[in-house]
Order: C-alpha cells, then sequence, then structure tokens
C-alpha cells in the first residue's frame, strides 16, 4: 500500500517537473535559436523595420506592432460587448438566456480558418466597400485631426481594423462566458442591498457586481489578450500580410504570428533565427500580461476588499 | 388600535396578499407601523414575515413572477401605484439583511456610495456626512482610523453596523431589518439592539425576528404572522403578556415555531 502510494506520489512529481520542463525549454530554444539575430543586429531588431531576406535584413517593428494593434482593438470591441452581452443573458428569462449563452458559446467552437474565410469573402469587401466609405465619405471623419490621420484613404478591406474586428468576434465567447459566471456567482443579497440603497441595475453592474467579481473579469480579458496576441489563421486571411509599419487603422499590416507563418517555410539561417526572435517576443508578451495582470490584481486587492 | 394613538402612522398596509407565481404567501395582511417606533415581525419559519418586509421597499421586484397586491401606504401614498419612483422609494426605505452586506470597497465609500448615489454633494460635506452616519451607527470610534481599509476586513458585527450606517447615510424615513442580528455573536448582538433603540427617534424601523426576547426588548409594538396571515398585531406589552389570539400565545410561549 505505502509502496503504491510513493510510486504514485513519485509519478506527480515527474509530471509536475516534465510540465515544468516543457515551458523552461521553450525558452530556452527560442533563446538559443534566436541568438544569431540578436549578435548581429542587437536590440536594433526590435525598433526595425526592414524585412529583406536578400539583404540578410530584419526588423521586428511592423511585426509587433501588427500585434499589439490588432489585440488593442479586439480587446476595446469584445470587452463592453460581452460585458453587456453577459449582463443581459445573466437577468434574461431562463428561456431566452440559455439560447443565447449557448449561441456566443458556440462562436468559441468556431474553427479559426473559418473565422478567416468569413473576413476574407464577407467582412473585407463589407469594410471596403461601406464601413470605410461610410466613415470617409459620408461623416467625412478623415477632416477630424488626429481621427482623420488613424483612417487614412486607400481603401482595401485588409487592414488593421478588419482582422482586429475578426479577433474581438473570437475572443468575445471567452470574455462573455466569465463575466457571465461572475454575474451569476455574485451572492443575491450583495444585489439587492445595491438595489435595497437605490441603484439602478447600471450602477449595481458597475459599482458592486464588477469589483465584487474584478478578479474573474481581468482573467477573462487576459485569456481573451492572449488569444489575440497569438492567433494565425484568421488574421493571416483578413490583415494584407504587409511587411510595413502601419500608416492608419486601414493599411496592410502582419502580425508576430503572421509573420511566422507566412515566412517559416522558406526559411533558414538568419532568416530562420530572426521568426525564433519573434516567437521569444511574442512569448515575452504573453508572459508580460501574466505579470501585469497578477500584479495589478495584488495592488488593488486592498481596495476592493479581499482579505490579504 | 394601538396603545398610543398620539403618533402618527409612517406605514399602512391594506388588503395586502402576495404570489410567488401562482403560490399565494401572504393573505390579505393588514399593519399599521407607526412613526418613530419599532415594529417587531414575528412568527414561525416561512410564514411570510421577510416576504411582508420586501414588499415596503418593492425589492421583490428583482424577481421574475413576484407580485404584490394591494395597497401600502407610506405617509399616505400607495408605494404599488406605478408611477412610484421606486430608486426614491428605496433611497427612503433603506434595508438590512440577514448577513452583512458590505460593498467590496473601504469602509468609507461603503458609506459614501450611497450619498454619492442620491446627493449632489462636496467631497467636504460627503466625508462630514460619513462621519456622521458612522457616529449614527455607533462605528466611527472603531474604524476612524482605517477608513481606507476594506468593508470586508471589519469583524460581523461592524460590517452590521456598516450596513446600518450606510443605510442611514441614505437619510431614509424608514429602516427595514431583516432578522439583522441572527448571524451576529450576542455581544455585537446587543450593541446593534442599543443602536436600534438610538435609531428609532429619526426612523420608523421594521424588524424581522426570530429571537423572542428581542422582540420584547426592543420594539413598542409586535406583529404576529403565521401561514402569511397576520394573526395579531398590537402593543408589543399586550402581545407577550396577554396576547388576545391563542395561537400567538402558543407561538410566544414556545409551544411550536
Amino acid at each position: 500500500m505505502l509502496k503504491t502510494d510513493s510510486l504514485f506520489k513519485t509519478l506527480c512529481l515527474a509530471a509536475a517537473a516534465l510540465t515544468a520542463l516543457l515551458t523552461l525549454g521553450f525558452f530556452v530554444q527560442l533563446i538559443l535559436s534566436s541568438m544569431p539575430v540578436w549578435r548581429e543586429s542587437g536590440l536594433h531588431f526590435l525598433i526595425s523595420c526592414e524585412w529583406d531576406p536578400a539583404e540578410q535584413k530584419f526588423g521586428a517593428l511592423p511585426s509587433i506592432a501588427g500585434t499589439l494593434i490588432t489585440t488593442f482593438i479586439a480587446v476595446i470591441l469584445a470587452v463592453p460587448l460581452a460585458f453587456a452581452a453577459a449582463l443581459f443573458i445573466t437577468d434574461a428569462r431562463p428561456a431566452i438566456g440559455t439560447v443565447l449563452g449557448h449561441a456566443i458559446d458556440l462562436l468559441a467552437a468556431i474553427p479559426s480558418v473559418i473565422y478567416g474565410m468569413f473576413g476574407l469573402f464577407v467582412l473585407a469587401p463589407v469594410m471596403q466597400d461601406h464601413v470605410q466609405p461610410f466613415l470617409i465619405g459620408t461623416l467625412k471623419l478623415n477632416h477630424v485631426p488626429l481621427l482623420g490621420r488613424l483612417l487614412g484613404s486607400e481603401t482595401s478591406g485588409f487592414g488593421l481594423l478588419t482582422a482586429g474586428l475578426i479577433l474581438s468576434i473570437m475572443i468575445l465567447p471567452y470574455i462573455c462566458a466569465i463575466m457571465r459566471d461572475v454575474f451569476i456567482m455574485t451572492p443575491p443579497v450583495l444585489k439587492e442591498s445595491a438595489f435595497g440603497i437605490g441603484c439602478t441595475r447600471w450602477e449595481t453592474a458597475k459599482d458592486i457586481i464588477v469589483p465584487f467579481g474584478i478578479r474573474s473579469i481581468l482573467g477573462g480579458i487576459f485569456l481573451g489578450i492572449g488569444r489575440a496576441l497569438g492567433e494565425t489563421m484568421a488574421v493571416l486571411f483578413v490583415i494584407g500580410n504587409v511587411m510595413k509599419f502601419p500608416e492608419n487603422l486601414f493599411s496592410g499590416a502582419t502580425t508576430i504570428a503572421g509573420t511566422i507563418a507566412n515566412n517559416f517555410a522558406e526559411a533558414d539561417g538568419m532568416q530562420k533565427s530572426a521568426l525564433f526572435a519573434l516567437g521569444l517576443i511574442l512569448l515575452f508578451m504573453s508572459f508580460c500580461i501574466q505579470v501585469i495582470s497578477q500584479s495589478y490584481l495584488k495592488m488593488t486587492s486592498s481596495g476592493r476588499g479581499e482579505k490579504k | 388600535m394601538f396603545a398610543n394613538p398620539k403618533r402618527r402612522i409612517k406605514i399602512e398596509t391594506r388588503n395586502l396578499n402576495f404570489f410567488y407565481g401562482t403560490h399565494q404567501a401572504l393573505f390579505d395582511n393588514r399593519l399599521a407601523v407607526e412613526e418613530n417606533s419599532i415594529m417587531a415581525v414575528i412568527g414561525p419559519s416561512g410564514c411570510g414575515k421577510s416576504t411582508h418586509l420586501r414588499i415596503y421597499n418593492r425589492i421583490f421586484e428583482l424577481y421574475r413572477d413576484q407580485r404584490a397586491e394591494g395597497e401600502v401606504l407610506l405617509d399616505g401614498k400607495n408605494i404599488l401605484d406605478k408611477d412610484v419612483d421606486v430608486l426614491e422609494l428605496r433611497r427612503k426605505v433603506g434595508m438590512i439583511f440577514q448577513k452583512p452586506t458590505p460593498f467590496p470597497m473601504s469602509v468609507f465609500d461603503n458609506v459614501a456610495y450611497p450619498l454619492r448615489l442620491h446627493f449632489k454633494i462636496s467631497k467636504k460635506e460627503t466625508a462630514e456626512r460619513v462621519e456622521q452616519a458612522l457616529k449614527g451607527a455607533s462605528l466611527w470610534d472603531e474604524v476612524k482610523d482605517k477608513l481606507k481599509s476594506s468593508g470586508l476586513a471589519l469583524s460581523g458585527g461592524q460590517q452590521q453596523r456598516l450596513c446600518i450606517a450606510r443605510a442611514i447615510a441614505a437619510e431614509p424615513e424608514v429602516l427595514l431589518m431583516d432578522e439583522p442580528t441572527s448571524a451576529i455573536d450576542p455581544v455585537a448582538t446587543l450593541k446593534i439592539e442599543e443602536l436600534m433603540v438610538e435609531l428609532k427617534r429619526k426612523f420608523t424601523i421594521v424588524i424581522v425576528t426570530h429571537n423572542m426576547q428581542q422582540a420584547a426588548r426592543i420594539s413598542d409594538s409586535t406583529a404576529f404572522f403565521y401561514k402569511g396571515s397576520i394573526i395579531e398585531s398590537g402593543d408589543t406589552d399586550q402581545i407577550f403578556t396577554n396576547p388576545r389570539n391563542p395561537k400567538t400565545e402558543e407561538y410566544i410561549t414556545g409551544r411550536f415555531g
């Protein structure tokens, strides 16, 4: 009995160690394989916009910028939508709530290549023929100083905004599902006491339910960010894959994941090392997201009322 | 109806019926609560005490299929009328729950929250009124040095007094208390009872309680609920010493319930 139990313990230890080793292994491999690029161009790799395999010149800035901007757009669009949807679903009649909830959950089950196709054949033409002409032609937003710069004038339908839109739909179900859980888990008596002092539904949600469940809500948002950062296939279809620093929201651009997927087949030597360096940057970004979210939660926990 | 006819009636319910879906939970409730008094609502579990209380601030409306019929007159105005501003009603009729429900924010913000919600006042005045409310709830001395720490870090009894401070900060006229001391230790309970007697000078208090001694100690009048009906209501002394209905006597002497 004791013997098998200690064997079980050893097995568990081995499994835990293996998992930790795998994570470490990824980091080590990425660092080792990207060394040539760091040695060649150092930190200049991070701020260079060039990508010229013939000249053996590589820069990561367009990919980094594309990744951050598309992710930013996706989160900005998805969070309010997920919040409102989750709030409605929790509050709706059970029949309606369940159907809507499942519908949103199903968004997560759609393979990313289908999102890509949808983006390519449906969303991009709509953006090109309707959305951008409407923003520029009808609303004349391009004459507004800062906004106009963001919108640009070329119309292609493929670019940062389209990719951001697709990503926002993709991360919506994750964020929404977690927010729904939080809203359901909030003790009824806490909600009642908020309503009891004369709060509206909106005030109760924003001042009581959100602070109460902020940990999980942020967790959901960061899950979404993590997914948006690394999403490859859907973005490849709609971002235009242009290795340039984007000029505006409608410019063709690229992301880290996109650059790697587009170039790995013919890559060797320095280019391969550059791709590994990009991979390292992406991993580092995800890592930072984790660290930032954790430290934010620690920083604000006392104000929110959690016991330390 | 009551021993002291000089007091004004603050809340009067007439023909009040309540339904959970098709199930009727209250039957023709008739009750009068005098201003600046404490009304104790007693009765066995599931007899409709809390249900009755939860009509006074229309909190039951948060749930589908719950429905009240009849009249609840607050200063003569039926609060069940459609044109009643529910948010203003809930400011006027504060509620304290069985378990303390501090909001996930600091001690100060817990009390300042209803102030910011209902009144447009300066930061300075907010701070003054928070202090007043905390003093009013006999909590100021215990928390004045930790106003910025979390409301959840206080003890159970302190949390409940924080909730009372939060409720009285909104300058209500009526305080509803749904078994406010049932989750709290005896010493803290005594503090809250003393506080309630203090508070009735300013507010009208309706308290649901399972504790007979508590009802006898602090209340001016008592209503005995049984199976959704008010069997007897009147002066607390009379109810406890000379109940008119045999059912009431059986309950307060502990023969059932």
